[in-house]
């Protein structure tokens, strides 16, 4: 029993069966990231000024993942294409740096990116205790200067067992740059390339601790935003990943033996789903990464 | 039936694969893991049915403490700590948090695992491939996926009940921040408790209900026959159209809100949690900065689409039936699909009438309420065309016809008691009653339910090749009506008189259940005829569940068409083979040509030619094409 | 795309529409040099003060989170632009056929009255007034 219309299109419509299943199954997932973005919308919207940061994650990375995207996606329909024009080699090697592609950006995500945030402190002051942090913060430079009040003191913890001791009564950080030298204009907006950890030591101590934890989804709106939505991102990434290697594997070969057009239809209908992936990190990437 | 009518071999270019269409399958792939869209309808139908009974037993159990708040339950009360654990009742009396896991986890059972799977999956799945003149789905793998995700969802959401703490107790509607700190801390496993179970279990549902509604969408589409044109679509096909793109757009949302209180609860993230929240008298650890009004926002964004996904496929299967035993052509065929789609689109900007109550402010109120008055207008269009329908029509009481007559003034009662409910000043009042419980039992139960039943008394013969039994049938059937109107009409009285929902003692600690009698009873004494007649009405079920089984065997043997339909499914023979149909059918006409004037028999099929005789200015004898 | 003639037809008129693909790998490796450069456009306009250049062009004084909202505009009209281009030529929604247009538009629409109508209900903003 032939099931129609699954290579060659239906008259009225112009179109083969997977092509209508894929837009639909991307319109859901336009719902399903819709409902995320809405979420991060109002989240920012409603932090309080100073709670939201900016400037947390590494710029040069993320920039560098979205061009390796972007190069998957332009790999991957130049694969389709090679099939359209039964060119099986041709589709084999681009196939190939498409996968690599999506293999790299989850590798830099996932070794990389998220271990980074995992070993990044941050400590959010008490509120009346803020004047006695001045020196790291800066409150009342950035008052004068207009700029959003400064809550948090970031950087590496020196001493992690304060983190589950109750006995130890302060957090031994290595400042981050703004909270070493707060005054510095040059700190007022975030840089291009990354500023590393100084070598400042501070002291703060638990009692002035609003909330101490590192660069967890847990620690504040925006990662809990953060590592949710590129985390689902990820897995999308995976599952495409997954599907590439499979119509790459000799077992799609024999596809492609015995209707080339049906090969090209699933490579074309997986390559939908990868563009609609790229999309999302188009939009994903300056949300998080510059704003 | 006219095995005369001409038919089209329709030649499809063929692929090399014919090979694999000839060997036998084995046991699990014919009857378990089987890609064929009647097996599956079938297994959705069967599970859908488990549950209902399932998610029916647990609001039997909860009628027991409405109306004897505190007392030991008879008989049943010794063994059921031992299957929910000791913490559920004991002694045999049920414990408030019990009470909440019996109905956050009815309405969740009756709504994702019983009524959808039955009435979108089981239905949809059987009978759309074959009213459409198709082979089959065309995504079969993926329609095995769809069920087989249903499944793992149904045994997820049922394990929660055995886990330490029990099921979910936060309501269906799984409201934050209870929802986020329900089932944790000391006593509780961080992963196998019944809210995270809840959350889990429902991912699988959503993906399965959104693998399902590509399917249907796509089929609709592309596998029509030939000369099936969209008007002359059955109903029935229409109707699962529309639900199929409300479950596509509208469950998204809610599975990244269920995504997001997933994090909650086990990355303490604050997407819903706000600074300064106090749990249990301590301040909980939190970042803070999130907000419990953008999980209603997302769960009503869906949950609003949802409702309409429980009715419409009712409206489809009434439809269906209303035409053919009436021996008429439906009334107004083009308003019903109008307002069918109408429904479909407003059904998206409506869902904040569920949240009168959460401080919006008057504008974005008054469009709300516009758009869910204008709402009403399509649904009484539909109600109204179904009842014009049945004038001058030769009316025949099949049991099917019985359920599906009895489904117009029950779902008349339903919607008409929505209207107050839809002005947020008068919500203010009845929010949260039992005025809102009367309200959609009414739409669901001797609504939805009823359309179901109708619709298993109306295909079992063609899926099985036998009827199931008249008699027994209307034994179910009158009990039924009668006791579903004793359940759910004082109902609308206790809410007016101010009773709440979700209240474990039936009220029978608040002034408002006991100071005032309506109708000779307080509102807390209307529990016990409720309650009886919720008992008596499982008993009406047990000859339904028994006609249904013994029948499948044992039933009368029926020809092709023993309900001389008109409609391409009983072109089929009965139950249909892989590939459905002998030859691939062609649709000459539309699909309720019942009592034309001039014709020997009452009803004419679907894929019956056009005579010369019969060719009109609105007929010509053109080609019959894709379109 | 248009459609690919059926695979039991001439090999010739195959030939052919296997050219019309070829033509249309070029629009790819530019849309796709496009697209990265855009990326870095993205970037470097993110590091541009905005609030700092309005304020001057209008003579007025805005406050920082203006001015990151100027940003914020500036970043999601770049990303319509890029993911515009992603749609219409790696997608093929530029040749795509009606009922796909039909269905994200209708989703356009849903996603769209999901933010806004939630956004209303939020601030619930006078516009009825």
């Amino acid at each position: 029993m032939e099931i129609p219309y699954t290579v060659s299109t239906r008259p009225d419509t112009g179109l083969w069966n997977a092509k209508i299943g894929i837009w639909l199954f991307l319109a859901s997932e336009v719902m399903l990231f819709g409902g995320l973005f809405s979420a991060y919308i109002f989240l920012r919207i409603d932090a309080a000024p100073g709670m939201w940061p900016h400037g947390v994650l590494n710029v040069p990375v993320g920039t560098f993942n979205t061009c390796v995207l972007i190069m998957s996606s332009v790999t991957v329909v130049l694969a389709w294409a090679a099939l359209k024009m039964r060119r099986y080699r041709a589709y084999w090697w681009y196939m190939l740096a498409t996968i690599s592609c999506g293999i790299i950006f989850l590798v830099v995500k996932l070794a990389y990116e998220w271990p980074q945030k995992y070993d990044h402190f941050g400590i959010y002051i008490k509120s009346e205790a803020l004047g006695k942090y001045e020196q790291y913060l800066g409150n009342a430079y950035a008052a004068e200067k207009e700029l959003p009040p400064r809550l948090e003191i970031t950087g590496h913890l020196h001493n992690p067992a304060a983190l589950t001791d109750p006995n130890i009564k302060e957090y031994e950080v290595a400042l981050d740059p703004l909270n070493a030298d707060p005054t510095n204009p040059s700190m007022d907006r975030p840089h291009f390339l990354p500023l590393t950890v100084t070598h400042k030591i501070a002291t703060i101590e638990k009692a002035d601790v609003e909330r101490a934890t590192m660069f967890l989804p847990t620690h504040n709106a925006y990662f809990a935003s953060y590592f949710t939505i590129t985390g689902l991102h990820g897995l999308h990434v995976l599952a495409g990943v997954i599907v590439f290697i499979y119509m790459w594997l000799p077992v799609s070969k024999k596809v492609y033996q015995r209707n080339p057009e049906h090969l090209a239809n699933r490579v074309e209908v997986s390559g939908l789903f990868w563009h609609f992936v790229d999309l999302i990190w188009i939009f994903v990437f300056p949300l998080f990464y510059l704003l | 039936m006219d095995a005369s009518a001409s038919v089209e071999i329709h030649h499809e270019p063929h692929g090399h694969d014919a090979a694999h269409e000839h060997h036998e399958l084995g046991f699990w792939r014919k009857y378990i893991f089987s890609t064929d869209h009647k097996v599956i309808g079938i297994q959705y139908g069967l599970c859908g049915m488990v549950f209902l009974f399932f998610g029916f037993c647990l609001m039997m159990m909860m009628r027991w403490q409405l109306a004897y708040p505190g007392q030991a339950m008879p008989v049943i009360g010794k063994w059921l700590p031992h299957i929910f654990g000791p913490e559920s009742m004991p002694d045999g009396k049920m414990t408030p948090n019990f009470y909440n896991s019996l109905g956050a986890m009815h309405g969740t059972i009756m709504i994702f695992l019983g009524v959808v799977p039955l009435a979108f999956a089981a239905f949809g799945n059987f009978v759309v491939p074959l009213q459409i003149g198709a082979p089959d789905m065309t995504f079969p793998k993926v329609n095995a996926a769809s069920f087989w995700a249903f499944a793992v969802g149904g045994v997820v959401m049922s394990m929660s009940f055995f886990v330490p703490g029990g099921a979910a107790k936060g309501g269906w509607t799984s409201y934050v921040p209870l929802a986020a700190f329900d089932d944790t801390g000391p006593g509780r496993n961080p992963v196998f408790n019944g809210q995270t179970l809840w959350l889990i279990g429902f991912i699988f549902l959503i993906t399965s209900s959104l693998l399902g509604a590509v399917n249907f969408i796509t089929t609709i589409i592309q596998l029509r026959a030939k000369g099936l044109t969209w008007m002359r679509l059955p109903f029935f096909v229409w109707a699962q159209f529309v639900t199929a793109f409300l479950l596509l757009l509208a469950f998204p949302p809610l599975e990244a809100a269920i995504i997001m209180q997933l994090m909650d609860r086990l990355a303490h993230t604050s997407f819903f949690l706000p600074a300064g929240l106090v749990v249990n008298g301590a301040p909980v650890s939190i970042s803070g900065g999130g907000n419990p009004l953008l999980w209603q926002h997302l769960f009503w964004f869906l949950g609003h689409p949802e409702v309409y996904v429980l009715i419409l496929p009712a409206f489809g299967i009434v439809a269906e039936i209303l035409a053919n035993n009436s021996r008429k052509p439906l009334w107004g065929y083009k308003s019903l699909v109008f307002s069918v789609l109408v429904i479909g689109f407003l059904s998206f900007i409506v869902w904040a009438h569920h949240m009168w109550l959460t401080g919006m402010g008057s504008a974005v109120s008054a469009f709300f309420q516009t758009t869910t008055l204008l709402i009403s207008i399509p649904s009484v269009i539909i109600l109204s065309a179904f009842f014009i329908s049945l004038w001058g029509g030769s009316i025949r009481f099949t049991v099917p016809m019985l359920f599906a007559t009895a489904f117009l003034p029950m779902f008349g009662i339903g919607g008409l008691t929505g209207i107050p409910l839809a002005f947020n000043s008068a919500d203010l009042y009845l929010h949260d009653t039992y005025y809102v419980i009367a309200h959609f039992h009414y739409i669901v139960a001797p609504g939805t339910i009823f359309g179901l039943f109708a619709g298993i008394y109306h295909w079992f013969p063609k899926a099985t090749g036998r009827k199931m039994n008249d008699f027994w049938g209307k034994v179910h059937f009158w009990p039924t009506l009668v006791c579903m109107n004793v359940i759910f009409l004082p109902m609308f009285l206790q809410g007016m008189a101010g009773m709440h929902r979700r209240w474990y003692d039936g009220g029978q600690g608040w002034g408002v259940a006991n100071e005032h009698t309506i109708w000779g009873l307080t509102g807390f004494q209307w529990n016990h005829p409720i309650s009886w007649a919720a008992w008596i009405m499982g008993l009406a079920q047990i000859p339904f569940i028994i006609n249904f089984f013994w029948c499948i065997k044992h039933g009368e043997k029926v020809n092709d068409n023993p309900w001389e339909a008109t409609t391409l499914e009983w072109t089929a023979p009965s139950p249909p083979p892989h590939g459905n149909f002998v030859q691939t059918p062609v649709a000459y006409r539309g699909p309720y040509e019942y009592s034309l004037p001039g014709r020997e028999r009452d009803f004419t099929m679907q894929s019956e030619p056009v005579e010369p005789a019969e060719r009109t200015r609105r007929k010509p004898a053109a080609e019959p094409v894709l379109a | 795309m248009n459609n690919p003639p059926d695979v039991t037809q001439d090999s010739k008129e195959y030939e052919e529409y296997a050219h019309g693909v070829q033509k249309h790998v070029r629009g790819y490796l530019i849309v796709g040099a496009t697209l990265l450069a855009f990326t870095m456009i993205t970037v470097a306009l993110s590091y541009v003060d905005f609030g700092a250049i309005l304020s001057s062009l209008f003579h007025t004084n805005l406050t920082s989170t203006q001015g990151r909202k100027a940003n914020i505009a500036v970043a999601v009209l770049v990303a319509t632009f890029k993911a515009g281009l992603v749609g219409a030529i790696f997608m093929h929604l530029a040749a795509e056929k009606r009922l796909i247009y039909r269905i994200l538009i209708f989703t356009g629409f849903f996603v769209l009255g999901l933010f806004w109508l939630t956004l209303l209900a939020w601030y619930d903003f006078p516009i009825f007034r």
